[in-house]
């Protein structure tokens, strides 16, 4: 089956199991979200995705091909684009030198220039207010900000899968409907394939095809989100 | 005022010695946190490069000393880097995140290091000739400046120039900069961190190369003369702010000021005494050094 498959995953911090057993299917095209209390495993499943943590046992593929022993930065490569939780950018480096150095990362074809400056630019109008931020640190800018300029950074690699832990986490209510749209438009104008975690019920069954909940560690329900019934989802998150 | 002038020129030019035998530190300690005890035998092996290049290709070159020894700046560089780089694939690679096991085996390595150069070339110091256009000095309001000093003060402020301009403007330096920032987040780029690590440890233990060809400028050299120079370097790393090569400058010349006026004022030992009270004092105000980066996030 294309597209990214967790089957049977097991995570654990030393002794300490954080997820028991985690299955998901993100099929080529879908916009899957996992919902969840804080704690019960979301950002260690993404992580175990990108492959910045090791399962104990499951596999996790993506699109037929198993991605055990596979680095992080091969999957990055393989088209696994990654928007971890929070300020996730490159500090000192200007938003510009943020989105240059993934572009031009090592072992990759030299492509035409113009064709690389019209990915930055496709990326950039998706994200207008980038480009007046363009020599900033990124450590400067505003969590909206940094928030767009992370989502760009894994944009600008091409990805074919993209993967987003709590994009509206701290991010005031006017970015966070401008992070809607855009992932909307991306998975309905280019059919892009997006996981999304996310605690905000509203917002991401408005966006999401399908759901899965997560719970102390195990996927708790699964299903359409046109089925689901959003109170439903009050208990399961209920901190 | 002729005494302050005399000491603010050897205070600049200890501090000129100070940096550059810390610039490779910036990177090796300061942006990948390795603790290389065997940072000052890679200096030790570029201070043999001249000696080498003198001694046993010397009819090559016509006996030119001054031919040799700038020859030997490029070369120091590569063969302290090549060493270096060997090293970080051979053994640091698989010691990530095991901060005294790396300390040890790097104090190894150092002391495997010094017994090879004596086998070498014996456990005599030896002498590399300088250059003729470097044995001579200037007088400048009756302060003596000697070339060789003079020298290792324009090097270090090349060296300090193009390698701002490497991290600033080339790919590789960028990728540099975004490993130490946040390797996690290097990786999920698609940033292979294991081939930037290399070319940081390369050109970090390359510069160690170059200090050792120019500190051949101000005395002889054993097996030991690495060993002598690396306290001060990780001094003036930690009182800079790792990885932080603002930091790195502005340290290695207070630290060579006070050195030198203390040490004029008091004595040697004395001296030596002071500068460490002062840069204990100093870290209990300012833990990250003098140059920390501010973000508005809580971590980075």
């Amino acid at each position: 089956m294309s597209g990214l498959v967790v089957d049977d995953v097991r995570v654990a911090y030393g002794r300490t199991e954080v997820l028991f057993g985690v299955s998901l299917e993100v099929p080529d095209g879908s916009l899957v979200c996992v919902m969840g209390r804080n704690g019960v495993g979301k950002t260690t499943l993404l992580n175990t995705i990108a492959g910045l943590l090791k399962p104990q046992s499951g596999s996790v593929s993506f699109d037929g091909s198993s991605l055990a022993g596979v680095g992080a930065h091969q999957r990055a490569r393989l088209g696994l684009g990654y928007v971890p939780q929070g300020h996730a950018v490159f500090p000192q480096l200007t938003t510009r030198e943020n989105l240059q150095v993934v572009m031009e990362r090592q072992g990759r074809r030299a492509r035409a220039a113009s064709l690389r400056q019209q990915d930055l630019d496709e990326v950039l109008d998706l994200f207008p207010a980038l480009t007046t931020l363009m020599n900033r640190p990124a450590g400067l800018l505003s969590g909206g900000q940094a928030k767009q300029l992370a989502i760009a950074r894994a944009l600008v690699t091409g990805p074919r899968l993209l993967v987003l832990d709590e994009p509206t986490e701290g991010i005031q209510p006017s970015i966070i409907h401008e992070i809607e749209d855009t992932i909307a438009k991306l998975h309905a104008a280019i059919g892009m394939t997006i996981l999304l975690v996310e605690q905000y019920v509203e917002f991401a069954l408005r966006l999401a095809d399908r759901y899965a909940v997560l719970d102390a560690g195990r996927v708790v329900s699964t299903g359409l989100t046109s089925e689901a019934d959003p109170s439903a989802f009050a208990e399961l998150m209920a901190v | 005022m002729q005494t302050f002038l005399e000491q603010l020129f050897i205070g600049l030019s200890l501090g000129s010695i100070l940096l550059i035998v810390a610039l490779g530190l910036t990177f090796t300690f300061g942006q990948m946190g390795v603790i290389n005890m065997a940072h000052g035998e890679l200096i030790m092996a570029g201070a043999y490069v001249p000696y080498v290049l003198q001694t046993k290709v010397g009819g090559a070159l016509g006996g030119r000393a001054g031919l040799a020894f700038l020859a030997a700046l490029p070369i120091g560089f590569a063969v302290a880097g090549a060493l270096g780089l060997v090293m970080e694939r051979t053994v640091l690679a698989r010691m990530v995140d095991r901060p005294l096991d790396t300390l040890l085996v790097t104090f190894g390595i150092s002391l495997m290091l010094q017994q090879a150069a004596r086998d070498l070339f014996g456990a005599s110091n030896v002498e590399v000739v300088a250059p003729s256009w470097l044995s001579g000095r200037w007088e400048l309001l009756g302060v003596v400046m000697p070339h060789s000093r003079l020298f290792i003060i324009a090097l270090v402020a090349v060296l300090v120039g193009l390698v701002s301009a490497f991290l600033s403007t080339r790919p590789e330096g960028r990728r540099m900069r975004a490993v130490m920032q946040n390797r996690d987040l290097a990786a999920i780029s698609g940033l292979s961190t294991r081939r930037v690590d290399a070319t940081t440890f390369f050109l970090g233990s390359g510069l160690a190369g170059v200090a050792g060809v120019a500190v051949t400028l101000i005395g002889s050299i054993g097996s030991q003369v690495g060993a002598g120079y690396i306290i001060d370097a990780f001094l003036v790393v930690i009182v800079g702010g790792l990885g932080k090569m603002r930091g790195t400058i502005i340290a290695a010349f207070g630290l060579g000021m006070l050195n030198a006026f203390s040490e004029y004022w008091t004595s040697a030992s004395l001296g030596k005494a002071i500068l460490f009270i002062a840069v204990i004092a100093f870290l209990q105000f300012r833990p990250n050094g003098l140059v920390s980066f501010q973000t508005r996030g809580l971590t980075g």
